[in-house]
């Protein structure tokens, strides 16, 4: 079995299965006020200053919610809100054209219920944000700017986004701006006091900790419109329960990421680079897609020509492969994706698609395997062509 | 063999493919997506695309231990299936949409594709048998009358009935119900689909109005001519209906009127009494032939609708496409672009589609 879809999820590792398995032990409520919930307290507290020293933030910072999807749709809606009662001719939200759909359809929805004018920050050829684009969107009318979101890296093509400069430029205009960095903790260094990112997304478990917990890095003066309501367990802007086993498992995770980042890194990034060069050198027909070398370690994307990426996807997984189209997918019904498509592809090109995503366990028998099982399986995909012919 | 089974989320192919897995083969469950916007079909139990049903074929397909995925095919079931249902009313006709999809769908387009990928058979959960004969493999009628669907799959050719298996042919319903129980299968007591899964409230006529637009007419008498009243669009009738005519005057007899036949170019409905409708010569043509043509002299059994009782027919004339029958006895209500699938025993001679028929005594 090789395992190569690292960015759709990862292995837990065993210091955040040990952590978390002591803290389901543990009883009580975090918001409890006797000496069991202080118990519960005191993991989340040192959790969240361990998550804080991993992404270079003020433990205060630290918003937890169910994961990236629900702190993207705090950032966008509730900034976007917070910034329309503040200042109510703040009504433009720029997104860039290859955000995650947690990202892209929170901006879609304000747009068609809130009022929210949204607009698409195009990127180019490698799904690298055109920052000439942004520059001139911007300075068309700075002052009805209410947001900015441009993801830190792409999830799907691997591209490292402009981040510093898009940060820089905003500020100029006293913009904030949002990133979803889910892709990145434990792939590159992540500072978000240096940053200068008015709010920030992460994830748990694309860095070996649990699914269901991530949270909203937040300057402590940017105090997004809740989209939760409930007790206000967390700064007052993100309600539930605080889910204390999940925090301890999160810090877990972003520890090791971020000790291990450079050998972590190099190693994979090394067999990455393998990979991509053994592909290509299959002379199968595969282009590689998002930048060359501004990419994520452990992100390899190609297009097949010719071949549906779920054929592609099906005939890898049969031989003991589980690879990604990379494109998202409601009902398990996969569509070209939005990224190859903002990119320049062509829908047919696009829907050929395979994402191929290392991480920690990812070894060269993994790369073997891959380009052993290639030839054949782009050879009848191929032969069974577009199924919308 | 590598075998892909289409599952629908119902039961049938569910049992269907669990048989398959059990007799050893490598078995691969698909998901056939229909519909771009899958809550805009049918929901819920009755229909063959919708979200609800794709988790249960999903389910199924854990528990039998077979590895799962979905196929978009929504794009080729728009075009080939449900825009020539709406281009056949129009024109008149009355579609077999079942019929084409197996057609067109589930036994090209899938099976190609399965072939290409390199599977080697396509299993469904369809009622119906395929033996091997001394011409090649032979479809023929399932043992279960009341579920039979050879007539559906009438269409199929020896190429794709070589590459299909239908492992539910030899079974009643009541013992797939209770098989699907035994093996833990949580749709084993999910009603059967019946209606055309992609019109959601089973209102054809309305949801044709929704895509053709009103489309005004005359309602005629058949036998006097006369203009008895007006209609909202063609494609609202088919021929044998009996309802819906909206009509407030009797015949002069006093009997029941029907639509007899209609006429698109004028948008002109007929309607008569029902001895109008009774045919004993059919006009077949765009002919699917499973192993080679009847010849002319031939008695063969011909059914004419999916639940429709067979008759026997004399083949008066026939070459590759079309075919000519005479019923032994009349066939009440037969409408352009219904199907015509032809039996000897309980085996498929082919299945043409209806042009024309008439009464010829």
């Amino acid at each position: 079995m090789h395992y190569l879809d690292h960015a759709a999820t990862s292995p837990m590792t065993s210091p955040v299965i040990n952590a978390m398995d002591a803290a389901f032990r543990v009883v009580g409520n975090p918001s409890s006020v006797h000496s069991a919930g202080r118990t519960a307290r005191r993991l989340v507290e040192e959790a969240r200053e361990a998550v804080a020293a991993a992404v270079g933030c003020h433990p205060a910072e630290v918003v937890f919610t169910s994961g990236g999807t629900e702190a993207d749709n705090l950032a966008i809606k509730g900034l976007w809100l917070q910034q329309q009662a503040r200042h109510p001719h703040r009504s433009r939200l720029l997104v860039s054209s290859v955000e995650h759909h947690a990202v892209l359809d929170s901006a879609n929805w304000m747009a068609a219920g809130e009022g929210a004018l949204l607009e698409q920050i195009p990127v180019d050829e490698f799904g690298v944000l055109r920052m000439d684009a942004l520059s001139a969107m911007i300075e068309r009318d700075p002052a009805s700017v209410a947001l900015i979101s441009v993801m830190w890296a792409n999830n799907e093509v691997g591209s490292l986004q402009p981040l510093a400069e898009v940060v820089a430029l905003a500020a100029q205009y006293g913009i904030p701006v949002h990133s979803d960095a889910v892709q990145v903790i434990g792939a590159v260094p992540v500072d978000f006091r240096a940053s200068g990112l008015a709010a920030m997304t992460v994830s748990a478990h694309k860095c070996g900790g649990p699914m269901g917990i991530g949270a909203l890095v937040l300057q402590r003066d940017v105090t997004p419109i809740p989209v939760l309501h409930g007790g206000g367990q967390e700064r007052d802007i993100r309600s539930g329960t605080i889910p204390m086993p999940l925090i301890v498992g999160m810090a877990a995770a972003f520890e090791g990421a971020v000790a291990e980042l450079d050998s972590h890194c190099a190693r994979i990034s090394s067999l990455r680079d393998d990979l991509v060069a053994r592909v290509l050198a299959l002379e199968v027909g595969a282009a590689l897609r998002g930048h060359p070398t501004r990419r994520l370690p452990g992100n390899a994307h190609f297009t097949f020509s010719g071949c549906e990426g779920d054929a592609l996807l099906m005939l890898m997984d049969a031989g003991g492969v589980q690879v990604s189209t990379g494109s998202a997918c409601s009902a398990g019904i996969p569509q070209a994706s939005h990224v190859l498509l903002a990119m320049g592809l062509d829908a047919a090109t696009a829907r050929g698609a395979l994402r191929f995503s290392l991480g920690r366990t990812s070894t060269m028998a993994d790369v073997d395997a891959v380009v052993g099982l290639l030839p054949e399986v782009v050879e009848r995909a191929r032969k069974a062509g577009m199924i919308n012919r | 063999m590598k075998v892909l089974a289409a599952m629908s989320g119902g039961v049938d192919s569910a049992v269907a493919a669990a048989r398959i897995a059990d007799a050893g083969h490598e078995v691969t469950g698909m998901h056939l997506a229909l519909s771009n916007n899958p809550q805009s079909f049918r929901s819920g139990a009755r229909g063959c695309c919708s979200l609800e049903d794709s988790r249960d074929a999903r389910r199924a397909a854990d528990i039998i231990g077979i590895p799962f995925y979905v196929w978009d095919l929504a794009e080729q079931f728009r075009r080939d299936v449900v825009e020539d249902f709406v281009a056949e009313y129009a024109a008149g006709r009355t579609p077999n949409p079942c019929l084409r999809c197996n057609e067109r769908i589930k036994f090209a387009a899938v099976l190609d594709r399965a072939l290409a990928l390199g599977f080697d058979a396509v299993a469904t959960g369809h009622y119906a048998r395929v033996l091997v004969g001394p011409q090649g493999v032979e479809m023929h009628r399932a043992l279960d009358p009341s579920k039979d669907q050879s007539y559906v799959l009438g269409v199929l050719e020896q190429w794709q009935l070589e590459k299909s298996l239908f492992p539910l042919g030899d079974s009643l319903k009541r013992e797939v119900r209770e098989e699907a129980d035994r093996r833990g299968l949580t749709v084993a007591r999910k009603p059967d689909s019946h209606d055309i899964c992609f019109i959601a409230d089973g209102d054809t006529a309305g949801w044709l109005e929704e895509r053709l637009g009103e489309q005004r007419g005359e309602i005629v008498d058949a036998v006097s001519g006369e203009v008895l009243g007006e209609h909202q669009g063609a494609y609202r009738f088919t021929v044998g209906q009996r309802r819906g005519t909206g009509l407030s005057v009797p015949a002069a007899d006093g009997a029941p009127r029907y639509v007899t036949s209609i006429e698109p170019s004028t948008r002109r409905v007929f309607v008569g009494p029902p001895t109008l409708l009774d045919v004993n010569v059919i006009d077949g043509m765009k002919a699917h032939w499973c192993q080679g043509l009847p010849t002319a002299g031939q008695t063969v059994g011909v059914q004419v609708r999916a639940h429709g009782t067979e008759v026997a027919a004399t083949v008066v004339a026939v070459d590759d496409a079309d075919v000519t029958l005479r019923t032994h006895e009349p066939i009440r209500g037969l409408a352009a672009g219904q199907a015509a699938v032809m039996y000897e025993g309980s085996r498929v001679i082919g299945a043409v589609t209806v042009a024309g028929s008439r009464r010829d005594s």
